[in-house]
């Protein structure tokens, strides 16, 4: 009987326990998002990615063995505008007949303490690849974890824009890219 | 108090700014709207909305004239429902060239493009984002202005014909340097 009880006792203390290393590792993409910003004659706007895949999987106890790659169908963009969306995939964009994917590949993601991390990684678009660092924060909704974060970029650098819209005074070169992750584990 | 001959100095100033502003304004618009998408174009779109917030700020500068000033009389030889006819048509240009920026700044809201006047400072937006709303207020932007069109050069006409045809010394009311001295 006292076994019995003690028995009891420990299970409801595991039970009740916080649950350490839990690992995140599905990604819910209709929850989540990629938007960018950026400055057209000084005036500011934002659009979207819509398609998107993510593998990934962040233990908050445990960054250094998290892991995560984003890869964007970069034709899935919407500027808000429909006659900049139909320029988006030409040659001088994006060009996505060649080069259909954007992609993040994390190589390197550390606490910076008080829920905000910071992940270090390789970003490609347009064929040319060039690190990036990216802080986000972390927190836990029920079973769900949300990431948010944010980085800036310079599309002139993935040549993104030539030409014509190389431009920088009438499209600027600086892009943000702000991010809102949602992912649960899987069972 | 007899009522003077001519518009003050100041009114006149900010009769034919707006004038040359809105000649400005109007052909840049019909260009800018054909051309396809490209850096021009969205310089373009910028300047003819600076162009037409200046227009609108101006606007309101000479309502605030007009409201504080009496205009000088008409010559007494134009028939009353001449001057009534007059009347009316100055007040449609006021309500069109309010209108008509009012229009294009609800536009741009709606397309969700702020606007930032002289790239400098960006102006509340009058609505949200709503794309068919959008559309609905470029036609009504557009709309306003063919009727802008037709008005101005009414205007003219009517000015015109005071001058060179009745000789009445109507048009030196604006344009000082015109007037026959008795
Ligand atoms: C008195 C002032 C203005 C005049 C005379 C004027 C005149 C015009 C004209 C003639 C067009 C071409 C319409 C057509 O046939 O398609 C146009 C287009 C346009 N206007 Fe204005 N405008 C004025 C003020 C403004 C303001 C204040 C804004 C915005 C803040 C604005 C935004 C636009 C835009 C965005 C278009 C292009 C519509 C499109 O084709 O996408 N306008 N304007």
């Amino acid at each position: 009987m006292r076994a019995l009880s003690h028995y009891l006792l420990l299970a409801l203390l595991l039970v009740a326990s916080p649950v350490h290393a839990q690992e995140f590792n599905e990604v819910q993409t209709a929850k989540s998002s990629i938007v960018f910003g950026y400055r057209q004659m000084n005036v500011p706007l934002t659009g979207t990615f819509s398609k998107f895949v993510i593998q990934a999987h962040f233990d908050p106890g445990k960054p250094a063995a998290a892991q995560v790659r984003i890869d964007i169908d970069l034709s899935s963009i919407d500027t808000g505008n429909s006659d900049a969306d139909e320029e988006m995939p030409g040659k001088l964009w994006f060009n996505t007949q060649q080069f259909p994917t954007g992609q993040f590949v994390s190589s390197n993601i550390k606490a910076l303490g008080g829920g905000r991390y910071e992940a270090q990684g390789k970003l490609t678009i347009k064929g040319k690849t060039l690190d990036v660092t990216a802080p986000f924060t972390f927190r836990q909704e029920g079973a769900n974890a949300i990431f948010d974060g944010s980085f800036k970029l310079k599309r002139l650098d993935y040549a993104v824009g030539e030409g014509l819209w190389a431009d920088i005074a009438t499209v600027a070169n600086e892009v943000s890219i702000t991010f809102h992750f949602v992912a649960s584990s899987k069972k | 108090m007899a009522t003077p001959h001519r518009y003050t100095t100041s009114a006149i100033a900010l009769h034919w700014m707006v004038a040359a502003l809105i000649f400005c304004a109007f052909p840049l618009g019909l260009y800018m709207s054909d051309l396809k998408l490209s850096p021009l174009k969205l310089q373009l779109v910028s300047y003819h909305k600076w162009l037409g917030v200046t227009i609108f700020l101006l606007v309101l500068v000479r309502l605030v004239w007009r409201a504080t000033h009496t205009p000088p009389a008409l010559p007494a030889s134009i028939a009353a429902w001449q001057q009534r006819a007059a009347h009316a048509l100055h007040h449609l240009l006021y309500v069109l060239m309010l209108g008509i920026p009012g229009s294009g700044w609800l536009m741009s809201s709606a397309k969700g493009v702020p606007v930032v006047y002289l790239g400098l400072l960006k102006l509340p937006d009058l609505v949200g984002k709503n794309k068919a709303l959008g559309n609905v207020l470029e036609t009504l932007h557009a709309s306003l202005n063919y009727t802008l069109l037709a008005l101005v050069l009414l205007h003219i006409a009517a000015a015109l014909k005071h001058q060179f045809v009745d000789r009445d010394d109507t048009l030196s009311r604006m344009l000082p340097f015109l007037e026959r001295k008795p």
